[in-house]
């Protein structure tokens, strides 16, 4: 993609702290990643891993408290996002930045018509009457695949199947036009015929608005259908980046090495037994002063203990443009006979 | 796994289950979601089948009704030699030691109010003749068998993990000796790293005590790693049953080979199989279309196939397909369709 385009979004050392009863729970350590035109950063990680609370911080979605943005800079065309007044990031959601999140059940509204929640946005951001507001929504329904759309814009959320009503959630985020679309495990609900439908609506949007997109998934398959880049996250930080062939070709990260063993394959060799990953992940209850990954690593070091490792480059790049990776351990050091 | 003289532990001959649907002020029965229709399937002695398919298509509804969570509609569940689907309730009763089930949500599955040890326990309670001694030995061997720390025994299930939980789950069902157990997408609520860890455990289970599983699952790619033979399901209908290997390296069906395609291969350096993207939605399993369940969103669609719904019969040794690119030798598609030769490749007959 666009290698040399200025970001537009830049995100800088984002810190999120969650106030629970049993104490603190760090949920965000020091993400920093940015996004370029037309680029689709895909976020990997399990659950508790950081990746939607990062995204929901940057545009001030998390109730507070519990959560407190602690510290960073989220730069969006030159403003910083967290420094804005909660009006002024209002205009930002929506109009800037589209969101879709997984459940498209729960995300709707069902005692509103679709048509009516396609249009909120339109007329708020846009300041559409309703009949421009309405013929936007048809067109956009169209975009995003759904047949008739001027008579589906009466129906109801519980009249669409689950697949449309993703279509309908996409279509919502992209109602302005925004610069940035953060998709938040969106196809996770879905059949994976219905999944292929809908990765192949957004590589067709992206082609055609050129939006840059943030992927949010658990699930390796979908990274490596989609992504341009990918950010590994274990335990609230960033454990790698790399553009997404040289991620799975050369993975540097234990944590990312093992993880793209655990999955089974659909073709090739078939393993007779699964790799594991032994252990838990970790309670963020303090800001980690040691590797997050280090419990349940099998190359930890002993400096492991003591520091927290740093992303620093593989390739020589500047950091957040090539592979990057927070380990002290390196596949170079794996000596011949250590087992992989 | 598939010895020469293995004895089919489990035969399922045309099972149906159908839920009414009643509508009106006098909720009269006006029609019914036919959630399984007339699914055949046997599962050897210690072997797995792998049972898959999208959400709705109807896998955990035969998954419940094998034993008997649903009271079938119609059909035959053999299981170790007795019809489940007949049986007197006293007669079921004694006979649900032997087959049991691993539910999908360790959250919901657990009583959140009993401890492990109650949990475990509560079967050899009913069953077994055991005193209070020999029961809590039972449940520290199974909870050794799953690889749960004894001390955790009298611990409630809010404080395990997902992984954890679905330990209890396993170590629970295989509290009365089963023979045969329903995986109903035991894995699904779980992370990666964590799926990896259970199906090890289930493959071990299997190994060192010669269970029998009907393992259901979206996962395509979990699938092809545990199972013997998968069946693949659309819209309350086996569409295709064959040995695993078999069915990845060249599914028949063309649902078969759409739901393999539409799978994303975890790494973007691989070539990847021509992606089939179907249109539309499934339709609704209280309105099926006439003919040919996938009729309406199959790529090889032709006449025959909107008249006549196509039997699951055996078109290799081993592959039973319900179809009737494979059946039907002299009606050839119509239009532009490929020729019939092209989609018959190796087929014997």
């Amino acid at each position: 993609m666009a290698d040399l385009a200025a970001p537009v979004l830049d995100v800088r050392g984002l810190k999120t702290v969650f106030h629970t009863r049993a104490g603190e729970v760090h949920a965000v350590n020091s993400v920093s990643f940015s996004l370029r035109p037309g680029e689709v950063l895909g976020v990997v990680g399990e659950s508790g891993s950081g990746k939607s609370v990062t995204m929901m911080s940057l545009l001030g979605l998390l109730p507070s408290p519990p959560a407190d943005v602690r510290g960073g800079q989220v730069l969006l065309g030159g403003r910083d996002l967290l420094k804005i007044s909660p009006k002024e990031l209002q205009s930002v959601r929506g109009a800037k930045v589209g969101f879709v999140f997984q459940d498209p059940m729960t995300s709707l509204n069902p005692v509103f018509t679709v048509g009516n929640q396609i249009m909120e946005p339109l007329r708020k951001h846009m300041g559409m009457t309703k009949a421009q507001a309405a013929d936007r929504a048809v067109e956009l329904l169209e975009l995003v695949g759904i047949p008739d759309a001027r008579r589906r814009l009466k129906s109801y959320p519980h009249q669409f199947s689950g697949g449309m009503r993703q279509r309908v959630m996409i279509a919502i985020a992209l109602a302005c036009d925004p610069d940035v679309l953060i998709a938040d495990e969106p196809t996770t609900a879905l059949d994976v015929t219905i999944q292929a439908q809908i990765l192949e609506l957004v590589k067709e949007l992206r082609q055609k608005l050129g939006m840059a997109i943030i992927w949010i998934t658990h699930d390796l398959g979908v990274i490596a259908a989609i992504a341009d880049r990918v950010m590994v996250m274990y335990g609230g930080q960033v454990a790698e980046h790399a553009p997404v062939k040289e991620l799975f070709a050369n993975p540097q990260h234990p944590y990312t090495r093992a993880l793209l063993r655990t999955i089974p394959s659909i073709s090739g060799e078939r393993e007779a037994r699964l790799q594991v990953i032994e252990g838990q992940p970790p309670m963020l209850t303090a800001e980690p002063a040691s590797c997050p990954f280090r419990a349940r690593c099998i190359h930890s070091l002993d400096r492991c203990a003591h520091e927290n490792p740093g992303r620093h480059g593989v390739d020589g790049k500047p950091l957040g443009t090539g592979h990057d990776v927070a380990c002290f351990w390196s596949p170079d050091l794996m000596a011949e006979g250590e087992d992989a | 796994m598939l010895d020469a003289g293995a004895q089919p532990l489990v035969q399922v001959t045309d099972l149906k289950m159908y839920f009414p649907i009643h509508t009106g002020l006098l909720r009269r029965h006006t029609g019914d979601v036919k959630a399984v229709d007339g699914v055949s399937f046997s599962i050897n002695t210690g072997e797995t089948l792998g049972l898959v398919g999208e959400s709705g298509c109807g896998k955990s509804t035969v998954g419940r009704a094998l034993l008997r969570l649903y009271e079938p509609t119609a059909g035959k569940v053999v299981i170790d030699g007795q019809d489940v689907a007949t049986l007197t309730p006293e007669a079921l009763r004694k006979k649900r030691p032997t087959m049991q089930m691993v539910f999908q949500d360790p959250q919901a599955s657990l009583n959140p109010r009993m401890t492990v040890a109650d949990i475990i326990g509560e079967p050899l309670q009913e069953h077994a003749n055991l005193d209070e001694q020999g029961r809590l030995r039972r449940i520290y061997e199974l909870m050794d068998q799953v690889g749960l720390n004894r001390s955790f025994a009298n611990r409630y299930p809010y404080a395990f993990s997902g992984g954890q939980r679905q330990r209890i789950g396993i170590a629970r069902a295989l509290a009365l000796n089963p023979k045969f157990i329903v995986c109903d997408e035991p894995i699904a609520a779980l992370d990666v790293s964590i799926q990896a860890q259970v199906v090890n455990l289930l493959e071990d289970l299997q190994n060192r005590l010669g269970l029998t599983y009907l393992f259901i699952s979206h996962d395509l790619s979990m699938v092809r790693h545990i199972a013997d033979r998968v069946a693949v399901m659309y819209l309350g209908r086996i569409a295709e049953l064959s040995p695993r290997d078999a069915l990845y390296a060249r599914p028949l069906h063309p649902y078969a080979e759409a739901l393999l395609s539409a799978v994303n291969e975890p790494d973007p350096n691989r070539a990847r199989r021509q992606r089939i993207i179907l249109k539309g939605d499934v339709p609704s399993p209280a309105n099926p279309p006439k003919g040919c369940n996938f009729c309406t969103r199959c790529p090889k669609v032709f006449d025959l196939c909107r008249q006549v719904k196509p039997d699951l019969v055996q078109v290799e040794p081993g592959r039973f397909v319900a179809c009737h690119l494979y059946t039907n030798s002299n009606a050839g598609p119509t239009g532009t369709q490929a020729p019939i030769s092209d989609n018959q490749q190796g087929v014997s007959q």
